[in-house]
């Protein structure tokens, strides 16, 4: 378990302590100045939401049609993760809007259909954890659909009128911006990696302790 | 001819072209912090720090709880073992 992580853990540790000082380097944007640097693990915590929810619709396939146990477990994990970096998206945006645009939340397409990404992943997890026996099954449906959602979410300010940003205007930062930037989105990548692999290690151990309760009920 | 056309094409168009290139009006008293809108007088550096610490605060919340559950899970596994031995 050990080998796994240290090499992991040691590149996601240098990477966020870098961070500040390549954010702190990159410019400053015309119009917002300070405020706009939370970009820089704004949009990471989106990408790596967007990864778990990947991983954990994915996951949810292999174990509704396959029935896997293991993919089950990596399902469970992905999707706690997707609430845990869903949370940071939802909290660091307000910050950054309020002082862009003057107000913590506006109800757009973008903001409102985000929210209720992160709430369908939390009712998966409330479905895993409330919904009895054969609640595995439920939630890996609950998992396609949020799935299928996810590109919706994204491609949601291209498609309506919104407060937020187009999905066009990462691609055209310049160098000195897009640079922190890819920094950041690989230490929140290999962060969801570090924290995936030990959830799923959680949840073998509570599968071989569910085996063990069992046969010694027998 | 030509030259009546363009001095007529810049009597005509010159006070656009000025028009839009005209700088902004002067400041023309002084405008104290307080009268400015609220966006423009909340300073970042707050709101930048907080989002900052928040992410590093659920990170660290949740290996917390991660490394909770597994000590309670190999917790019941040693218990269960000693229950097993006893028997």
């Amino acid at each position: 378990m050990r080998k796994v992580f240290g090499l992991p853990v040691v590149v996601v540790g240098a990477l966020f302590a870098a961070a500040p000082y390549f954010i702190a380097q990159a410019p400053y944007e015309s119009t917002m100045g300070l405020i706009q640097k939370i970009m820089y693990f704004h949009v990471p915590s989106w990408i790596a939401m967007y990864a778990a929810i990947l991983v954990c619709g994915v996951s949810s396939a292999i174990y509704l049609f396959q029935n896997k146990p293991a993919a089950d477990r990596y399902a469970v994990s992905a999707a706690e993760l997707t609430v845990l970096f869903g949370s940071m998206g939802l909290v660091t945006g307000p910050l950054w809007g309020r002082k862009a645009w003057g107000v913590w939340w506006e109800w757009d397409v973008r903001l409102t259909s985000a929210l209720l990404l992160e709430l369908i992943f939390v009712a998966y997890l409330l479905v895993r954890k409330y919904g009895g026996p054969g609640s595995e099954k439920l939630a890996a449906a609950a998992a396609l659909f949020g799935m299928a959602v996810a590109p919706f979410v994204y491609k949601s300010v291209d498609i309506w009128r919104t407060v937020h940003p187009k999905t066009s205007v990462v691609p055209t930062l310049p160098k000195v911006m897009a640079g922190p930037l890819a920094l950041t989105a690989l230490a929140f990548l290999l962060l969801f990696f570090v924290l995936l692999t030990l959830r799923a290690r959680l949840a073998e151990r509570q599968a071989v302790l569910d085996e063990l309760y069992l046969a010694h009920e027998d | 001819m030509r030259l009546l056309t363009a001095l007529c094409s810049f009597v005509l168009l010159a006070p656009r072209v000025f028009a839009v290139q005209q700088a902004p009006p002067g400041q023309s008293e002084y405008v104290p912090i307080k009268d400015l809108p609220p966006t423009d007088q909340m300073p970042a550096a707050p709101l930048l720090i907080a989002a900052y610490a928040f992410v590093w605060i659920a990170v660290m919340f949740y290996l917390w709880t991660i490394w909770r559950r597994l000590n309670r899970v190999e917790a019941e596994m040693g218990a269960l073992a000693r229950k097993t031995a006893g028997r």
